[in-house]
């Protein structure tokens, strides 16, 4: 630490000689008696570039700056309670934390992006780079010029070189403003072209060569916006896919209608919330508690599945629309027992830091992290449970029972026992399901009716039987509904692409991959 | 719990004289028949996720008012019933109650739906209802008492925050809105307000999303988009309930901070971001009438006696629940006061009751049957709660005719 | 399902029993509204309530008949009938809307209010024509009558059958909620319609008024049971059950299955409006909730609890969930639930020909 702040000492101490002593103290003042003020304060720390602003930026930016009533500044920190300005330990007693509000946190932004843009840490330079973009002013042109000299990392680099554009364009004289227009022109990012337009409002000289700029960032924006697009559709067909999964087995194989199939998806997502809570208290678990909730969810909704075929289901074999009903009932008694253990109200699932935020692919297209998870969850899901299916003993004789039970009875299968299985198996991957969706939706008792219907109607579209159908089915509904959705909105896109998928099994009763031979005709 | 009934008793005695002074501390109800209390709350169905705390509000209301003493010498007796989220259901429920259960109050409803479909039998059979959330207003109807918030007393003040210099200076608005008729009329009147504000029409977007609805990318990505314009652009957001949770989840993961759209929101309370990881989320905002992080007296016991009623030291309280214990504390005043239960009587004396909230403020409910209510701005901070960054120096009546619909020049007036 | 053969003579005595009891049934219902206007004290008095819930359950009533005539007898599962209930009660909505006229808070000579402050100028053209009581009564019965001729058209030419067709149509259901929920669509979104005032020249929040409606929904059951009972006696009856036991089979004799099935849900869909034009004046509100799927697969399961195939079981199972639903939701708000949906196991598992079977067991 001590080494770079030293550099910014000097660096400042060239700006400004024999100022910054004073501008600390003096930049204290007001801090903490209002809004205005502690902003007003911030923003004179992080212009004198003492190194005793740092800490106390952090502290506050942290909460962990507090206020006697004196006006005394106080940090808490690991070792307890310390005097902002003579770093003696001092006592907490009636000091209150300096409080935040939006205003104080775009200065604090600022400031500390300048003070940190020489930190050692390239996290800590990448968010200064990032705050200095978006706190842009003429001032910083020649510490980004100085940082940008210095940088190493080519990622930090870019930042940096993007915040000194935008920095330029605050400049006063013309040619530094035309080096920072080009210099943005040449990106594509929706950050600089907001820049940009802001700047041809105060800028009517260059308005041309803003306006030239634009285009070309519009032009690459227009591909990004395409990828994201499809992502986005690619995205919502992989919650489709996992919430029609199950139901592509139990119904699609067994032919099963389980209106209860949107509850067990419910269920695994509560299996999440209890693992989370079981594991909260050992350190070493409780990172993984999303991972093994996939188990655990598969293993509940299994059993569960495993119990409800029989104990009720295979006794309405070949009677599938009482099944429909049977299941509905049961689905009521599942969703309302949730709602008397666990309450009403939504249970908190707590995102693993790898599900949030958003990652940069090349062409800067942003994702989510946790769509991107998901989309690559169910596909592995459909993958093992397409192997399962064709490779394994389970599967082998689960496609025989389905496809002629006597035979399959007598070379010695236990058709029950498969039947039950293969129920089990449908209802575990619905499980499997409600963690994903855990992580996107509320987990709440009403989480399964929301899944239902499209579910089926995806199974349907697919192809009832086909794994490979259910798969283009849900991904051929997501996206459409993300090309229509800005031109028609989010519900008009929805109601378009519930019209369409009618008809289209209107043209094609059989589905996508429809079934070829005996097995069509069950 | 038994500590906070004296203010209940004193203003019983204020009204009453000495006829009614009588109530020994312990009471035996002997004669009278019971206060019954109708509770018309949601209890399954997709309303279930708020309702259900209401209606334990109201049930630890009248277990309270039971331990002071009941009203009148008579016991407090709740009818609850489930009108299962479903409108024609809330109907035949509030019939049910009035005529055959024959209740002298009822707290209920929280969807505008539900609170339109229960009017025409409240008017039919005079019974009267206490309606305890926040609504668009256009409605005044002499049988209910609104005690959450009209649009001037939440929308307007959070708009004007964020237009000022400490809300960021916003000089473009996302309107993002569930599909009904709550955000559709509170964004007509936001509209209006931000073009008298000189804010062009093009300056303002305005997206609406079904009930329930949980994938937020498209819309998410295009603010961002309609931010990139180069003006400082903030989000003012009526999405209701359930579909919070996904919004505020794609919000924090495509990295929309506070610092550069704020999004303020009228329907997100502390029990809302029960379910929600806040870290991402700080320093976005919600306007309300109240915030469980209130410093007020009437707030520290309203708290205690919630978290010991429903035996859970975490369980968060928030606005239409303090609207309820307003409501049902007013009520009581009344009724006391009048010194019957009889609707009309009641009403007369629920004119000019005063209530000191858990809000910190002194709440009158008027003649137009709305409360004045203080507005308070809240940041989302990291445990769940809201740090109040902004609030009016009094209680401020309802406006549940706003002057920023034109149509209501020409209303037909009583 | 040994329904559509012609029934032994013990089976023949039965039905008559069970005639005669739906008989005195309606007839009970008949005198209610007269018991209304006795005085409160008097023993054989019956609440306002009892009067106004009966008066739904009737509309209930008649949707699971038409329900019963496209699934017991035509073999056609709709998870959509809900949808032409609402439709029906959409188009009676509009009509009471339309009667508002000046009456409403804004005191507008045309508009209702929810258009008044959502800040349409004037009244789209699909509201046309609804301020007449005998166009609304057609919209009544065209509008569920079109949506079924096209669905069911186009499904039934393609041979979309069983579970297929019940996935359909509970997707069509689920579309025309999220559909009408929008408020662009002019059908003032999730809040519907409410506060009517009048039908008729009538005031709606009047005892009369209710004990009129109630009749008129009651005489409506009464004529549909009839019209339902006629045509599955009849020949064209007798062929419809066979196409539910074995479709292709009576194709290749050479009927046109496709017209048959049609004819029924078309009625089917018709009935259902006219349940719900009945059922709007008496619950006082029309909004997209009633297009819910749910609402839907319940209507399927008061028959299914009655007995699917018969008539009669079609209105009890009405009366008995309706009944049931409206007594627990009050006297076990936290249970009712378990107990409902226990019940649909229990039917669907010991009891498949419902209550009626049961009925029917016993006395043979």
């Amino acid at each position: 630490m001590k080494h770079p702040v030293l550099i910014l000492l000097l660096l400042c101490a060239l700006a400004l000689p024999a100022r910054a002593q004073d501008a600390f103290t003096a930049g204290l003042t007001g801090l903490g008696t209002g809004f205005n003020q502690t902003a007003e304060a911030v923003d004179r720390l992080g212009a004198s570039g003492d190194p005793r602003a740092l800490p106390l930026l952090r502290a506050l930016a942290d909460g962990r700056l507090l206020r006697q009533a004196d006006g005394t500044l106080l940090i808490r920190g690991d070792a307890g309670v310390q005097d902002a300005l003579t770093n003696a330990a001092a006592e907490a007693a009636g000091a209150e934390p300096v409080r935040l509000n939006n205003r104080v946190r775009v200065a604090l932004r600022g400031a500390l992006g300048r003070l940190q843009l020489v930190s050692p840490d390239p996290a800590d330079r990448q968010a200064a780079a990032e705050a200095v973009f978006r706190s842009r002013s003429a001032e910083n042109v020649p510490l980004l010029d100085a940082a940008l000299a210095r940088e190493t990392v080519p990622a930090i680099r870019a930042r940096l070189a993007l915040a000194l554009a935008a920095s330029r364009l605050m400049a006063d004289d013309p040619q530094n403003k035309l080096l920072g227009v080009t210099a943005l022109g040449a990106t594509s990012s929706p950050e600089a072209r907001a820049v940009l337009l802001e700047a041809r409002a105060t800028n009517p000289a260059i308005a041309a060569q803003i306006e030239e700029a634009v285009a070309a960032i519009d032009q690459r924006l227009a591909v990004r916006r395409a990828a994201e697009t499809l992502f986005q559709g690619l995205s919502l067909g992989s919650v489709l896919l996992l919430a029609a999964l199950g139901l592509a087995v139990t119904f699609g194989v067994m032919g099963v209608i389980n209106m209860a199939h949107g509850e067990f998806v419910m269920l695994g997502a509560y299996t999440t919330f209890i693992v989370q809570e079981a594991l909260r208290g050992i350190p070493m678990l409780a990172p993984w508690s999303l991972p093994l909730a996939v188990p655990a969810a598969f293993l509940v909704t299994a059993a569960c599945g495993a119990a409800m075929e029989r104990g009720l289901i295979r006794h309405l074999y070949g009677r599938p629309l009482e099944t429909l009903l049977m299941t509905f009932g049961v689905g009521m008694m599942i969703q309302q027992s949730v709602r008397l253990a666990f309450g009403a109200q939504n249970r908190e699932i707590i995102s693993p830091p790898w599900m949030q935020g958003t990652l940069m692919l090349p062409g800067e297209i942003a994702v989510t992290q946790n769509r991107l998870w998901i989309l690559v969850f169910s596909l592995v899901i459909l993958g093992l449970t397409v192997a399962a299916i064709r490779f394994t003993r389970f599967g082998l004789e689960m496609r025989a029972v389905t496809q002629k039970r006597a035979i399959a009875a007598s070379m010695g299968i236990r058709t029950g026992h498969m039947d039950a299985l293969t129920f089990a198996f449908g209802s575990g991957i619905a499980g499997i399901a409600g963690v994903a969706l855990s992580q996107i939706d509320n987990v709440s008792p009403n989480l399964g009716t929301g899944y239902i219907i499209d579910s089926f109607l995806v199974v349907v579209f697919g192809g009832v039987g086909s794994l490979a159908g259910t798969l283009v089915g849900a991904f051929g509904l997501g996206i459409i509904n993300k090309i229509l959705e800005p031109w028609a909105g989010a519900v008009l896109a929805k109601v378009f692409v519930l019209v369409a998928a009618m008809l289209f099994i209107q043209r094609k009763p059989r589905g996508l991959f429809a079934q070829k031979g005996r097995a069509a005709e069950a | 719990m038994i500590h906070r009934m004296p203010i209940t008793r004193r203003a019983a005695l204020a009204g009453l004289g000495t006829a009614l002074a009588a109530p020994a501390i312990r009471p035996s109800f002997a004669q009278a028949a019971p206060i019954k209390v109708g509770v018309l709350h949601s209890l399954s169905g997709t309303m279930a996720i708020s309702e259900t705390a209401l209606r334990d509000t109201v049930l630890m209301m009248v277990e309270a008012q039971n331990a002071a003493g009941g009203i009148l010498g008579r016991r407090l007796e709740a009818v609850v019933v489930d009108p299962a989220s479903n409108w024609p259901l809330f109907a035949e429920k509030a019939r049910e109650l009035l005529a055959v259960s024959k209740v002298d109050v009822t707290f209920g409803c929280w969807t505008s739906v539900s609170r339109k479909s229960v009017l025409p039998v409240f008017e039919e059979l005079n019974g009267l209802l206490f309606y305890p959330v926040q609504y668009e207003g256009e409605e005044e109807s002499k049988n209910i008492f609104y005690t959450g918030a009209a649009p001037n007393q939440q929308a307007i003040p959070a708009v004007e925050y964020l237009m000022g210099a400490d809300g960021g200076e916003a000089k473009r608005i996302a309107l993002l809105g569930t599909d009904y008729v709550y955000p559709r009329t509170t964004n007509r009147i936001l509209r209006a307000f931000l073009i008298s504000k000189g804010i062009p029409e093009s300056d303002i977007m305005e997206e609406y999303t079904p009930f329930g609805h949980s994938d937020w990318q498209g819309i998410v990505s295009r603010v961002k988009r309609f931010a990139g314009e180069g003006k400082k652009t903030a989000i003012v957001s009526t999405i209701n309930g359930d579909a919070n949770v996904p919004f505020y989840r794609e919000l924090g993961n495509q990295g929309i901070k506070a610092e550069d759209i704020p999004c303020v929101a009228f329907s997100v309370g502390e029990e809302e971001l029960a379910g929600i990881d806040t870290r991402p989320l700080v320093g976005h905002l919600a306007a309300w009438n109240y915030f469980m992080s209130v410093q007020s007296p009437a707030n520290t016991q309203f708290k205690a006696m919630w978290q010991a009623y429903i035996k859970n030291p975490r369980r968060v309280t928030n606005d239409p629940m303090e609207a309820t214990f307003t409501g049902f504390k007013m009520w009581a005043q009344a009724v006391a006061q009048a010194g019957t239960t009889s609707v009309d009587a009641v009403r007369t004396a629920m004119y000019g009751q005063k209530v000191e909230a858990p809000s910190g403020y002194t709440e009158e409910m008027h003649r137009n049957h709305h409360l004045s209510k203080p507005v308070m701005i809240g940041e989302v901070q990291a445990d769940g709660q809201f740090n109040i960054v902004w609030k009016t120096p009094t209680a401020i009546p309802a406006e549940n005719w706003s002057p920023f619909i034109p149509e209501n020049a020409n209303r037909r007036r009583g | 399902m040994s329904l559509a053969v012609a029934p032994p003579v013990a089976d023949a005595r039965l039905r008559l029993g069970l005639r005669a009891g739906l008989g005195i049934f309606v007839l009970l219902l008949g005198i209610m509204p007269l018991l209304n206007l006795l005085p409160v004290t008097h023993p054989l008095h019956v609440s306002d309530f009892l009067v106004s819930v009966t008066g739904k359950w009737i509309c209930y009533a008649i949707l699971a008949l038409s329900l019963d005539l496209a699934w017991g007898y035509a073999g056609i599962l709709s998870l959509g009938h809900g949808a032409f209930f609402a439709l029906g009660g959409y188009a009676m909505g509009m009509h009471l809307m339309r009667l508002i006229g000046p009456r409403g808070v804004y005191g507008h000579p045309v508009l209702p209010d929810f258009m008044v402050f959502l800040g349409y100028q004037e009244l789209p053209w699909y509201w046309l024509g609804f301020d007449s009581f005998p166009f609304a009564m057609l919209m009544v019965l065209l509008v569920p009558g079109m949506l079924a001729l096209i669905v069911g058209f186009l499904s039934f030419r393609s041979r979309i059958t069983g579970v297929y067709l019940s996935i359909l149509t509970q997707a069509m259901t689920f579309a025309l909620m999220l559909a009408f929920f929008r408020n662009d669509m002019g059908f003032g979104g999730n809040n519907g319609f409410t506060d009517f005032k009048e039908l008729l020249g009538f005031a709606l929040n009047t005892s009369a008024a209710r004990a009129g409606l109630f009749y008129a929904s009651l005489v409506a059951l009464v004529l549909s049971f009839l019209i339902c009972l006629r045509l599955t006696r009849s020949k064209y009856g007798r062929v419809l059950t066979a196409i539910r036991d074995a479709e292709s089979r009576v194709r290749f004799l050479g009927y046109n299955t496709t017209s048959h099935k049609l004819f029924a849900f078309v009625l089917s869909a018709m009935l259902a409006g006219l349940a719900g034009a009945l059922y709007v004046p008496q619950v006082g509100i029309i909004n997209p909730g009633e297009f819910s799927p749910a609402n839907s697969i319940e209507a399927v399961i008061w028959v299914a609890v009655g007995g699917r195939g018969t008539l009669v079981g079609a209105v009890l199972g009405a009366f008995t969930v309706n009944g049931l639903k409206t007594w627990l939701t009050s006297a076990a708000p936290d249970l009712w639930l378990f107990v409902l949906g226990a019940l649909f196991v229990a039917v669907t598992l010991f009891l498949p020909k419902g209550l009626i079977g049961l009925i029917k067991g016993r006395v043979q």
